[in-house]
């Protein structure tokens, strides 16, 4: 019984990393860039939660969808002011690199100075509460983020497949110098891709503030890691992919941290990455893709 | 030396003349305690970081892959010496260079652990890899019983002491001035320009036959040797070091130094370590807005000179005289009151 406990907290746990690593893939399958920053994204939107739940004394409901927004527009603002000149300009990718990150250290930093470096601990976002089943105890954290992880990713995927900015999505995603000539806004698209994986790690702000109810300005740096290493693990560029990269780095941890040990976590995290680049690079459900010269 | 011309030949005589120059100088006003104690350890510094940013520029600037945990690999070669001097038994005068060496070898068997599976395939891995790795390593080093945790090691003991200031300096001025010249002529060399052709076009340069991921790798794991090695020497400089020494924002510091010196110029880097390091130095009460102004800086100088401020511009001092000489020399004619400049 103790292990599927742990098993499930690890889906919760995973949870997080899935609705992250959702934001990494879709950004890196439409313009091929790390986005170093979206893990900073959500820290961005667990202060949000914070300034308007303790400063401002307001609701949950009204906290999380300011959250979503602000971490939307923060996403969108970050593209037009960093990366827009350099897609534009078709500039070298280590460029486009180095300014995500530049972006991310700018985002901790400038957070560390307004609101101090030592971490905030948070509200209540929903209520605590055992639930069983059967002879299983599990948090309502975990339920929560399982449900809803699943639904944001059941949303995605329709949005994806459906609607029509989705379907540029998926053209610019496949060849944007063809969608272009397809009379698909390119630019507007990458807009809309960055707004959307900044609103899903917005989600992850709240749910990760739920479970964790503690947040500092560099919380962003690992949870980015390992939502990125999610991210390959499923296959970057595929939703179910990083939805399942997630789940599986999140049983993995949690696996680890009951039967092995605390402090190795994020070793084995890491371990996890290494092997899967030397064994499939292109991820669990990744296509391979043959490059064109 | 038949490929270089004859002048290229005279001006890099000229400059590694004028670096060793600049070693005796620096090293008699240490002597002579002319240069203070303090100001002895900046020097040191400098030359540690100029080291480290030559080294990054290998990868970085001369392959073009982003690497973001240099510190990581300072991590491990500063552990690796310190756990070498301390426990060897060996007199320090002995066990120094063969720390050193040691951290070095260490530091890049972690490199090819890391470096392979990311650079067998095309694209960012390496980036985000030894992003990991800087991360994880220091939460390792954090935990681990030989490494003494979070208190980290100390009682390393320097070569130098108030009373004979320069050993340390003259290992750090050495080894920094031997990587520079490496690095440059590594970057001339016939496998440095197979490093240059996989950054231009990476299936071009296979399709020409090269072993793309050994190239690679060799460039990355020769950068993460260096790396050790200036952890070896940054680890004796203070005497004690914990794994906070060696966090992320180290790694940013050394890439803004081969960022804004420019991607691909080691004399950019070189001026960068040392400009950065003073300045970082000079402006300790500012440090709260040391990582803001990187950051803005790193942003400005990708959006609007993506290769750096110098690109990959290389400076010669002999050369700029030339010019210098051949400006002035040329003006002479036309008006008597040329030469200003």
């Amino acid at each position: 019984m103790d292990f599927i406990t742990q098993v499930i907290n690890g889906l919760g746990l995973g949870s997080i990393y899935a609705l992250v690593a959702l934001g990494y893939s879709m950004v890196y399958g439409i313009v091929q860039l790390i986005n170093f920053a979206h893990g900073d994204i959500i820290m961005v939107g667990g202060y949000s939660v914070y300034l308007v739940m303790v400063i401002y004394g307001l609701p949950v409901w009204v906290a999380i969808p300011v959250s979503i927004i602000v971490c939307a527009l923060a996403g969108m603002l970050i593209e037009r002011v960093a990366y827009h000149r350099l897609l534009i300009h078709n500039a070298a990718r280590i460029s486009l690199l180095i300014t995500a990150l530049g972006v991310s250290i700018f985002l901790q930093n400038l957070f560390m100075l307004i609101f101090g470096s030592d971490p905030k601990s948070m509200p209540t976002i929903f209520p605590a509460e055992l639930i069983k089943l059967g002879s299983l105890e599990l948090a309502s954290s975990t339920v929560i983020n399982i449900v809803v992880s699943v639904l944001m990713m059941m949303g995605l995927q329709l949005l994806v497949d459906k609607s029509k900015i989705g379907k540029a999505m998926q053209a610019t995603s496949e060849d944007a110098g063809a969608a272009k000539l397809m009379g698909i806004n390119t630019n507007k698209v990458v807009l809309m891709t960055f707004a959307i994986g900044s609103a899903l790690a917005a989600v992850g702000a709240v749910l990760y503030s739920n479970t964790y109810p503690q947040i500092k300005p560099d919380m962003g740096n690992l949870l980015g890691i390992k939502a990125f290493i999610a991210a390959v693990l499923g296959g970057i560029g595929s939703i179910p992919g990083a939805m399942l990269g997630g789940y599986i780095l999140g049983v993995a941890e949690s696996l680890t941290k009951a039967y092995i040990s605390t402090t190795l976590t994020d070793a084995v995290v890491f371990g996890i990455l290494i092997l899967m680049l030397l064994v499939k690079p292109s991820g669990l459900m990744g296509k391979n893709r043959k490059e064109k010269v | 030396m038949g490929f270089l011309k004859k002048k290229t030949g005279i001006y890099y005589m000229v400059n590694f003349m004028l670096g060793t120059l600049l070693f005796f100088v620096l090293l008699i006003s240490i002597n002579t305690k002319t240069i203070s104690w303090s100001d002895t350890g900046i020097i040191i510094l400098i030359c540690i970081n100029v080291t480290l940013a030559a080294s990054l520029n290998l990868v970085t600037g001369i392959l073009g892959q982003l690497v973001l945990g240099h510190a990581g690999f300072m991590l491990v070669g500063a552990y690796a010496a310190s756990l070498f001097t301390l426990h060897s038994g060996l007199p320090l005068a002995i066990a120094f260079p063969i720390g050193l060496l040691l951290s070095g070898i260490v530091a890049a068997m972690f490199g090819v652990v890391i470096g392979l599976p990311a650079l067998r395939l095309r694209g960012d891995y390496l980036a985000i890899i030894t992003l990991g790795f800087g991360e994880i390593i220091r939460v390792v080093a954090n935990n681990l019983k030989i490494t003494n945790g979070a208190m980290g090691l100390s009682g390393m003991e320097s070569l130098s002491s108030r009373r004979n200031p320069s050993p340390m300096f003259i290992y750090a001025y050495v080894i920094a001035i031997v990587v520079v010249i490496l690095m440059f002529t590594f970057g001339r060399s016939r496998h440095g320009r197979a490093v240059i052709s996989i950054r231009e076009d990476e299936i071009a340069s296979e399709s020409m036959g090269i072993n793309t991921t050994y190239y690679k790798l060799f460039a990355f794991v020769f950068a993460a040797f260096i790396a050790g090695v200036a952890g070896g020497i940054y680890a004796h400089h203070y005497g004690m070091i914990d794994p906070s020494k060696f966090d992320f924002n180290r790694s940013v510091e050394i890439l803004i130094m081969v960022v804004l010196g420019g991607m691909g110029s080691i004399t950019g880097s070189v001026i960068s370590a040392t400009v950065l390091t003073l300045l970082s130095e000079r402006l300790r009460d500012f440090s709260e807005y040391r990582m803001i102004l990187y950051a803005t800086i790193l942003i400005l100088v990708m959006l609007f000179k993506p290769s750096g401020l110098l690109g990959r511009y290389e400076i010669s001092i002999p050369k700029l005289a030339g010019k210098l000489y051949r400006r002035i020399a040329n003006r002479k004619p036309h008006s008597e009151t040329g030469g200003a400049e």
